[in-house]
């Protein structure tokens, strides 16, 4: 059934690359949004959930170039070293290149430890690189942004393949 | 970069890509953390994204339209609080004036320079880095407002941090408690001079090099001693929060806590600095002059 679905997506989907630039503009948008210090260790990056929606769905579109660009774009936004979030899209994107096939084969719920734990693999990348260039750990909590993106999975693929199959407002997102 | 469709990438073209990337980000952060290269496409790429930054702003701007229109009660109750204090305040300033004055004469007596009074700009928090290792905050205003860099930043209550990247609507600044990051201090209470450093904790700063047997309490607070000219002097900074004196070091271990935070308000005030870094290299200048002027002399 899975297979159908992914295949009609396929024939579909190349038609609306605006559709994708919105996503990932939106997704920046939604990492930009100001809030309090206590919410911000629990927001998940809305760009690297949004990477990997388009990686496992449309790879000929979404690949390792896009996600270096999107990392460089959130490298200037959170004013992080230039190339940080760049390597560690580029190698996540690279994961789900290799593992989409088999995500594929699961329900969007089933695909969310999956997605969990590629996003703490993200996370990793981005705290060595920290821990590279001036050593403190910031504390267990730190990937606590992994799990409330993995809940978000769900949601939001929902909510992007929704949006791709009928006319629906992305910005409600 | 190839960003066409390519209908069959699978084997070795991935992995090749991956490794041209992995490359490719490691030589950025390296030119990024030791060379200033990357600047202009910095600034560059957030002037292109400055729509997008506004629009993430957006509900902010219409949460506060929204409080300042609908709730006209608060806003008898704030005016009444407001008028209040500007009565206080008031008081206090005409005191302060007159202090200004006499401070001037003092210092005219003893020959001393005068200090330079600063301009203030007010700038408004946009957003905070989505992860821990950043002690940054970015602001609405930029060079467009005549921010610079080195300029310090100061909430109602003290010391938030400085101006270290400026773009054209917006600027960038460094926390306090960022871990490459001190401020030179002054105890109020006895006036020792000392400097702060970030630890790159949440509110916390550390002093060093403090002998065991100084005189330092838990509580005293901790001013700008206006030592290295670009911070105005009196600032309040932090309250020292826990002295550890260990007999077997040579240093005591005093942890202080930050007064001002950028969690707490939105609007922050931006502070020129007493002296421009120009002139304070034209003053070095000039002493390297008068010290060849006197060499010569000698000879």
């Amino acid at each position: 059934m899975t297979r159908t679905n992914y295949s009609k997506e396929e024939i579909i989907l190349p038609a609306k690359g605006w559709f994708i630039i919105l996503s990932l503009i939106v997704g920046l948008l939604l990492n930009l949004l100001p809030i309090n210090e206590s919410l911000l260790i629990l927001r998940p990056d809305f760009v690297a959930l949004v990477l990997l929606f388009w990686g496992t769905y449309q790879p000929q579109r979404v690949g390792m170039s896009v996600a270096f660009v999107m990392g460089l774009l959130m490298d200037v936004v959170n004013s992080s070293m230039f190339g940080q979030h760049a390597l560690a899209y580029s190698v996540l994107i690279f994961i789900v290149l290799l593992l989409r096939r088999r995500i594929h084969v699961f329900g969007l719920l089933k695909q969310a430890p999956q997605i969990g734990l590629l996003l703490l693999f993200t996370q990793s990348i981005m705290l060595l690189t920290e821990l590279l260039k001036r050593a403190d750990f910031p504390g267990w909590h730190y990937f606590l942004a992994s799990f409330t993106g993995m809940l978000l999975w769900p949601l939001i693929s929902l909510l992007l393949k929704m949006s791709h199959s009928s006319k629906y407002d992305p910005n409600a997102l | 970069m190839e960003t066409t469709p390519q209908f069959f990438r699978h084997g070795p073209s991935s992995l090749v890509r991956l490794a041209f990337f992995i490359q490719l980000s490691l030589v950025l952060m390296v030119v990024d953390t030791h060379f200033k290269y990357l600047y202009e496409v910095r600034q560059a790429i957030t002037v292109a994204l400055y729509p997008v930054q506004s629009f993430a702003y957006l509900p902010i701007t219409i949460s506060n339209l929204a409080d300042d229109l609908f709730i006209a009660q608060n806003l008898a109750d704030e005016n009444a609080r407001f008028k209040q204090r500007h009565l206080i305040d008031s008081g206090k300033l005409q005191q302060f004036s007159a202090l200004v004055i006499e401070n001037e004469h003092l210092r005219k007596l003893l020959e001393a320079t005068p200090r330079n009074k600063s301009k203030t700009i007010m700038a408004e928090i946009r957003s905070v880095p989505r992860d821990p290792f950043n002690l940054t905050i970015i602001l609405d205003k930029g060079l467009q407002n005549g921010v610079q860099n080195g300029q310090v930043i100061v909430d109602n209550l003290g010391v938030i941090g400085q101006i270290t990247r400026t773009y054209p609507w917006s600027s960038e600044a460094t926390l306090i408690n960022d871990k490459d990051y001190s401020v030179p201090v002054q105890i109020l209470r006895n006036g020792l001079r000392s400097v702060a450093s970030g630890t790159g904790k949440y509110k916390t700063l550390e002093l060093n090099y403090m002998a065991n047997n100084v005189d330092i309490q838990e509580g005293d607070q901790l001013v700008t001693s206006g030592i290295g000219g670009v911070y105005p002097s009196g600032l309040p900074v932090a309250l020292v929060s826990k002295i550890k004196r260990d007999v077997s070091s040579t240093f005591a271990y005093i942890i202080c806590t930050t007064i001002a935070g950028a969690d707490r308000n939105k609007q922050v005030l931006i502070l020129s600095p007493q002296f421009r870094p120009e002139s304070l290299t034209d003053s070095a200048d000039i002493y390297l002059e008068d010290k060849e002027s006197e060499k010569n002399d000698a000879h």
